[in-house]
């Protein structure tokens, strides 16, 4: 597998070294390979997006090194942008040009441009050609940014929270694109606060604390270093000592919920217990970590 | 992947390098995407058009008080001259300051910055249609000049139109400039007016700088628009050494690269949080 983003020990400082300097990113490692999803999250001021626009080429890095397409995208800019797609979070239009002037003013702005019409139709804007871009919806916006940064054709493609602002269903159609994309062999790096898309895109994906990568890995990876979760009623006049789980167990106003690093074996021992006991467990719900928790979980340890 | 614009040569300091047919064709697609909002924006488009015949017009009536004894000038020819400065800072300079704050307060030169377009490239090709419309209303300007107010032919045209390409540049590159300290299209109008009235004061627009005191016309020759009024003038009338020209040339290309060097030291491209 091609290596097509690459980034080794990237700091970036805003201000001076002093004291009123701040370091953002703070020795950030990570690559991405060809077709692969790659998302990196985090709270706000976490440093994605300032470790983002230094791949895309907008800052130059205060240490450390980057590499996209194997080239430098801030020193090299003319070589690397004919081949990435950048959507950034909060780029704007001249709400006065309509959605086709909007694709064909980028068309023209792009050494080999993909038809207007095609980019338009992947993400179904075609039948909003003739509107203007102050008329659109929030949703719609995204998807005309997302447009354009495909207009180059990209082989590496940032996306910077690109369902933002979309209903339910128009994420859904964003990420089934974001999906045909990788079937293409584009490489995408997303930022999103969405763990749910994350968790649905991602191939591997990276969780920034204060500027630094806290954990890294497959979403099956992240979660599974998290401990799984049991819950059910306590049945009536039963003592939560005979339950046979492992690790703390924690007992709520009536409500169990117990942790575990191996959920089949620790379910399996409650319900073969249960059964030979002859105790129902009502309301009983067993789940992986999911994304979310890995991340409450983080942010709390950091508060 | 591609080297075929593999990168150039610095290959200067004042024009971001030379464009070359990829460049070209860039700005060319961005430039007429300004001019379409440039059509659809009525007050700009009035303000652009009629202000400067309105402002031609009264001056042309009031300059019957003008002693123009002994500057050479007829009536016409004066304003006609200022005429030209005062289009070239009207519609070029106060049209394209609010232009460049609006695209970066909308966020549009955030997005720009994505592409392929270089920095230069945006600054230049979103001034284009503000400056072909300025230069196309100097020229009406002269044409009518000789038609209607009885203005002698320009005695070469080729340092006329020097002047006025030198004057484009210099008010282009001074409204970047000028919008690095621009917070709101609204406060354009204000952060503008310092280099409009040294303008009207300073650079011979009304009167040839040869009447003031020998002091004071040597600063006056070194404010932003002299140089290319001068040229406008002398273009005009005759009577330029190629030394003046010269020295008056060197002046305007100081300015704009000063206003160069302020706007990649200084401009912001987004909105402050």
């Amino acid at each position: 597998m091609d290596t097509m983003i690459e980034v080794s020990a990237l700091r970036r400082r805003y201000g001076g070294s002093g004291q009123d300097g701040y370091e953002a990113v703070r020795g950030v490692d990570f690559s991405v390979g060809q077709g692969e999803i790659f998302a990196l999250l985090g709270t706000n001021g976490a440093g994605k997006t300032s470790t983002v626009e230094v791949l895309e080429g907008l800052a130059a890095p205060t240490a450390g090194e980057v590499r996209v397409l194997g080239r430098d995208p801030f020193k090299e800019r003319a070589q690397v942008r004919p081949h990435t797609g950048i959507m950034l979070q909060e780029a704007g239009f001249s709400n006065d040009l309509t959605v086709a002037e909007t694709a064909r003013m980028w068309a023209g702005c792009t050494g080999r441009p993909a038809p207007v019409s095609e980019v338009l139709g992947t993400v179904r804007l075609n039948e909003r050609a003739d509107v203007r871009v102050k008329q659109l919806s929030g949703g719609e916006r995204r998807r005309l940014d997302l447009a354009l940064a495909l207009t180059t054709r990209p082989r590496v493609l940032f996306l910077d929270e690109p369902t933002t602002g979309m209903d339910p269903q128009a994420r859904q159609d964003t990420w089934q694109v974001v999906r045909r994309l990788r079937e293409d062999g584009v490489t995408i790096l997303l930022t999103t606060h969405y763990l749910e898309e994350a968790e649905a895109l991602a191939d591997r994906l990276a969780i920034m604390h204060r500027g630094r990568i806290t954990v890294m890995g497959t979403p099956a990876e992240v979660m599974a270093a998290h401990p799984a979760r049991i819950r059910f009623r306590l049945p009536e006049g039963l003592d939560p000592a005979w339950l046979p789980l492992p690790g703390p167990v924690d007992v709520f106003d009536g409500n169990v919920e117990a942790q575990t690093g191996n959920l089949q074996q620790s379910l399996t021992d409650l319900l073969l217990w249960a059964r030979e006991a002859g105790v129902e467990l009502p309301g009983l719900d067993a789940r992986s970590a999911s994304l979310e928790q890995v991340f409450l979980a983080m942010a709390e340890e950091a508060a | 992947m591609s080297t075929h614009n593999a990168q150039k040569p610095l290959t200067s300091f004042l024009t971001w390098g030379l464009p070359d047919a990829a460049a070209l064709r860039r700005m060319g697609a961005l430039a007429r995407a300004e001019l379409t909002l440039l059509l659809r924006n009525r007050t700009a488009l009035f303000v652009s058009l009629l202000m400067p015949a309105a402002l031609i017009g009264l001056s042309y009536t009031a300059s019957d008080q003008l002693d123009l004894a002994g500057t050479g000038l007829s009536r016409g020819e004066a304003v006609m001259t200022g005429g030209i400065g005062m289009v070239l800072i009207m519609v070029l300079y106060l049209g394209l300051i609010p232009t460049y704050v609006a695209r970066r307060e909308e966020r549009v030169l955030k997005r720009l910055r994505t592409g392929e377009l270089t920095d230069g490239e945006i600054m230049t090709a979103t001034a284009l249609p503000a400056a072909v419309l300025a230069l196309v209303q100097c020229v009406l300007l002269v044409a009518g000049g000789i038609a209607v107010l009885d203005a002698a032919v320009p005695k070469n045209a080729a340092v006329l139109l020097l002047g006025l390409l030198l004057g484009t540049a210099v008010l282009a590159a001074a409204a970047a400039a000028t919008a690095t300290f621009t917070k709101t299209v609204e406060s354009a109008q204000i952060t503008g007016m310092p280099l409009l009235m040294i303008s009207v004061m300073g650079s011979g627009l009304y009167f040839p700088l040869d009447i003031l005191p020998d002091n004071l016309a040597d600063i006056c020759r070194f404010l932003p628009l002299t140089p290319a009024v001068d040229l406008v003038r002398a273009g005009w009338l005759g009577g330029i050494d190629a030394s003046d020209q010269l020295r008056a040339m060197a002046v305007g290309v100081a300015w704009i690269a000063a206003s160069v060097f302020a706007v990649r030291r200084w401009f912001r491209w987004e909105p402050r949080h």
